[in-house]
C-alpha cells in the first residue's frame, strides 16, 4: 500500500515535469499549425527547419556563444577561485559577496545597465556584446561551483609536488587541476545552460539583425510560434537526453 | 606561484578581449554598394522574400531585426543603442513616439507609391494618432470584434453587450490586456476607448468586474487555437486572426459589434537622425509597391491598406472579405488608440489591477 503511493506519487511528478515536452514533442508532427486539431502525422516541420536558414543561424549563434562565453567564464571563474583562496578571510568574503550580487540582480537591471555602459563606451552593438555580457553573468556561476571543491584541497598535496621537484605550473596543471576537474566541469555545464536559454540580457544587449534562438522565438510571439520552433525543440531535447544517457551510462560499463 | 598565475590571468583576459573585438569588428561590416538601411520590425511581419528583392533591385542592403511588442521596441529606439532608420509601431506608440519628438518627418515627394496605393481612409483613421499624416504611412490594420463559434451559440452574436450574458458562463474568452480589455467595457457604455474621464473609467471598471465570473478566461494568444478547438463559444479576437481561424474551423464567425470598436494600424515610420534617411525613404516606397504589398498580404495575412494591392487579389472571397476589408466608413463609433500619457497609462493600470484582483 505505501509502496503503491510512493509510486503514483513519484509518477506524478515525472508527469508534471514531463507532460510539456511531451506535448510539444507530439505537436512538432503535427500537419496542422494549430494545437487544436490534429491534422496527421508529419515529418514537414524538420524538413522545414532545415531549410529555414534564419532559424539555423539563430541556433548557430546560440551555440557559439554558450560555448565560448561558457569558455572564457570557466578559464576566468577558475582563475579567480584560485586567487581568491590566496586572500585574507575578510577580503575573501568581500570578494565572494561581489561576485555573488550579479547573480542576485534581477536579469533586467544587468541587461539595461550593460547596455547603457556599452553606449557610453560607444562599443559596437553585435555578437561581441552578446558574448560579454554572457560571460559576465557567467563567471559568478563557475565561481559558485568551483568554489566548494577548491574548499576541500588539501593544500599540501601542491607543496608536496613543489619539494618533489615540479614547477609552479606542472604543480598546478598535475595536482591542482585535476582536483577541481569534477568542479569546473560542472561549473562549465551551468555557464553553457544559463548563456543557453537566457533571453532578457541577449534582448537588451544584442545588435540588429542577430538573433539567438530565444530572441528569435519571442519575435514570433504576435503571429504565433511556429511549428518548426518545436521541431528544433525535440530535437535539442533529444540530443541532451542521449548525451546525458551516454554520460551515465558509461561508468556502470567499467565497474562492471 | 603567485608570479606566474597572475601571468595566466593576464594572458586569458588579453584573449579573451581581443576574440571579442575582433567579433565586434566583423559582425557589421558588409555594407551594399548603395549603402545600407536598418530597419526594426515585428517578427514574422514581411515576407522574406521582398527584402531580397529589395536588395536586388536597389544594391542596398538590409539590415533587418524584429521585436515581439510595442513596449520592447521602445527603449531599444529611444536608447539609442543602435541607429534604426524606419520601425513599424502601432498606432498609440506612434503617438508616444511624436509626442517625445523622436520621429522624422517624411517626406511625400520621394515616396510616391504611399499616396498613389495606401487608400484614403487609412490615412484618415490615422489622424487619430497622428493629425496631419507628417508621421507615419499604415502598413497593416484590422480591427477588434468578437469571434463566435455558430454551434455553441443560439442567436447570432451582434454586440458587446451580449457578452455579459449569463448563458454563456464559462464560455467567453477577453483579451489579457489593460487598453483592449477597457476599449470592450467603454464601447459597451458608449464611451470613447481614449477616455481619461474619471466617471466614465469607473462604470467601465464596474462593468469589467460585473462580467468576470461568467469569463473563462483573460487570454492573449490563446484566443485563437482555443476557438478552434471549441474550447470556448465566443471570443474577443483581432480581425488578423479571424480569417485564419475560419480556415481551420468553419463554424467560426467573427463581428465586428454595433456598439464599435478599436480600428488598429500598424505604420512604417522614419526614426529621427536615421543615418540612412534616403535609403529609408526608397525601402518605404518599395514596400507600399503594389505588387510587394500583395505579397506581404499573402505572407502575413493581416490587412493591407494598399488599395492597389487589394484589386491584385485574386481570391475573390478574400479580396471582397468582410472581415479583413470592413467599410470603415460605415461605421461612426470605430476609434484608434492614442498615447494617454504617463499618467493616463498608471490610471488604467491601476483599475485593471482592481479588475483582476477582484
Amino acid at each position: 500500500m505505501r509502496n503503491t503511493a510512493k509510486r503514483i506519487y513519484v509518477a506524478l511528478i515525472i508527469l508534471f515535469l514531463y507532460a510539456p515536452i511531451g506535448t510539444l514533442m507530439v505537436l512538432s508532427f503535427n500537419a496542422s499549425k494549430t494545437r487544436a486539431k490534429w491534422g496527421g502525422f508529419t515529418f514537414k516541420w524538420y524538413i522545414e527547419l532545415f531549410q529555414n536558414e534564419e532559424i539555423l543561424r539563430a541556433l548557430f549563434n546560440t551555440m557559439l556563444i554558450a560555448l565560448l562565453s561558457a569558455l572564457a567564464a570557466t578559464v576566468i571563474g577558475t582563475v579567480a577561485c584560485i586567487a581568491m583562496t590566496g586572500m585574507k578571510r575578510r577580503t575573501k568574503s568581500i570578494m565572494m559577496g561581489i561576485t555573488n550580487i550579479p547573480m542576485l540582480n534581477a536579469e533586467i537591471v544587468t541587461g539595461i545597465s550593460l547596455m547603457l555602459l556599452y553606449i557610453s563606451l560607444g562599443i559596437k552593438f553585435g555578437i561581441g556584446t552578446i558574448l560579454l555580457s554572457h560571460i559576465t553573468f557567467n563567471i559568478p556561476y563557475v565561481i559558485l561551483s568551483v568554489m566548494p571543491r577548491m574548499k576541500q584541497l588539501n593544500p599540501s598535496t601542491y607543496e608536496a609536488a613543489l619539494d618533489l621537484g615540479a614547477s609552479h605550473l606542472t604543480a598546478f596543471f598535475k595536482v591542482v587541476l585535476p582536483d577541481l576537474l569534477p568542479g569546473i566541469l560542472s561549473g562549465f555545464l551551468m555557464a553553457f545552460t544559463m548563456s543557453l536559454d537566457d533571453f532578457i540580457i541577449t534582448h537588451f544587449t544584442k545588435g540588429v539583425g542577430v538573433d539567438t534562438l530565444s530572441t528569435k522565438i519571442y519575435t514570433e510571439v504576435k503571429k504565433g510560434i511556429k511549428p518548426e520552433m518545436y521541431a528544433l525543440s525535440t530535437l535539442i531535447f533529444v540530443a541532451v537526453l542521449t548525451l546525458l544517457l551516454l554520460i551515465n551510462l558509461s561508468p556502470d560499463k567499467k565497474t562492471s | 606561484m603567485n608570479k606566474r598565475l597572475s601571468h595566466i590571468v593576464s594572458i586569458s583576459v588579453i584573449l579573451a578581449l581581443t576574440s571579442t573585438s575582433f567579433l565586434t569588428g566583423c559582425g557589421s561590416s558588409d555594407n551594399g554598394k548603395n549603402g545600407q538601411v536598418i530597419v526594426y520590425n515585428w517578427g514574422e511581419y514581411i515576407d522574406p522574400e521582398t527584402l531580397e528583392m529589395f536588395e536586388e533591385e536597389t544594391g542596398i542592403k538590409v539590415i533587418y531585426d524584429e521585436y515581439e511588442t510595442n513596449e520592447s521596441m521602445y527603449p531599444k529606439v529611444e536608447s539609442g543603442a543602435v541607429a534604426y532608420d524606419i520601425a513599424c509601431p502601432s498606432d498609440y506608440m506612434i503617438s508616444r513616439m511624436i509626442q517625445n519628438g523622436m520621429l522624422a518627418e517624411i517626406n511625400y515627394d520621394n515616396i510616391p507609391n504611399a499616396k498613389l496605393n495606401i487608400g484614403a481612409q487609412y490615412y484618415d483613421q490615422s489622424k487619430e494618432f497622428d493629425p496631419e499624416n507628417k508621421y507615419s504611412i499604415p502598413y497593416c490594420w484590422g480591427t477588434v470584434g468578437i469571434l463566435y463559434n455558430k454551434t455553441m451559440v443560439d442567436e447570432p452574436i451582434t454586440k458587446w453587450a451580449q457578452l455579459w450574458d449569463e448563458k454563456y458562463t464559462d464560455n467567453i474568452l477577453m483579451q489579457d490586456s489593460v487598453r483592449d480589455a477597457f476599449m470592450v467595457a467603454e464601447k459597451l457604455n458608449g464611451f470613447s476607448m481614449n477616455t481619461l474621464d474619471t466617471d466614465e473609467l469607473a462604470v467601465a471598471m464596474n462593468s469589467l468586474i460585473k462580467q468576470k465570473p461568467i469569463v473563462q478566461a483573460y487570454v492573449v494568444d490563446q484566443v485563437r487555437d482555443k476557438m478552434i478547438g471549441g474550447e470556448a463559444a465566443i471570443g474577443v479576437i483581432y480581425s488578423g486572426e479571424a480569417i485564419y481561424t475560419q480556415q481551420e474551423n468553419p463554424d467560426l464567425v467573427y463581428v465586428i459589434p454595433e456598439e464599435g470598436t478599436n480600428v488598429w494600424i500598424d505604420s512604417w515610420v522614419i526614426l529621427k537622425n536615421a543615418p540612412n534617411m534616403e535609403n529609408a525613404e526608397k525601402f518605404i516606397d518599395f514596400m507600399c509597391r503594389e505588387d510587394i504589398a500583395l505579397k506581404n498580404f499573402e505572407y502575413i495575412t493581416y490587412s493591407t491598406p494598399n488599395t492597389a494591392a487589394r484589386e491584385l487579389i485574386e481570391d475573390d472571397a478574400i479580396r471582397n472579405s468582410k472581415i479583413a476589408f470592413p467599410d470603415l466608413s460605415q461605421y461612426d463609433n470605430l476609434e484608434t488608440f492614442v498615447y494617454l500619457g504617463e499618467d493616463g497609462d498608471e490610471i488604467y493600470n491601476e483599475l485593471w489591477k482592481e479588475v483582476k484582483a477582484y
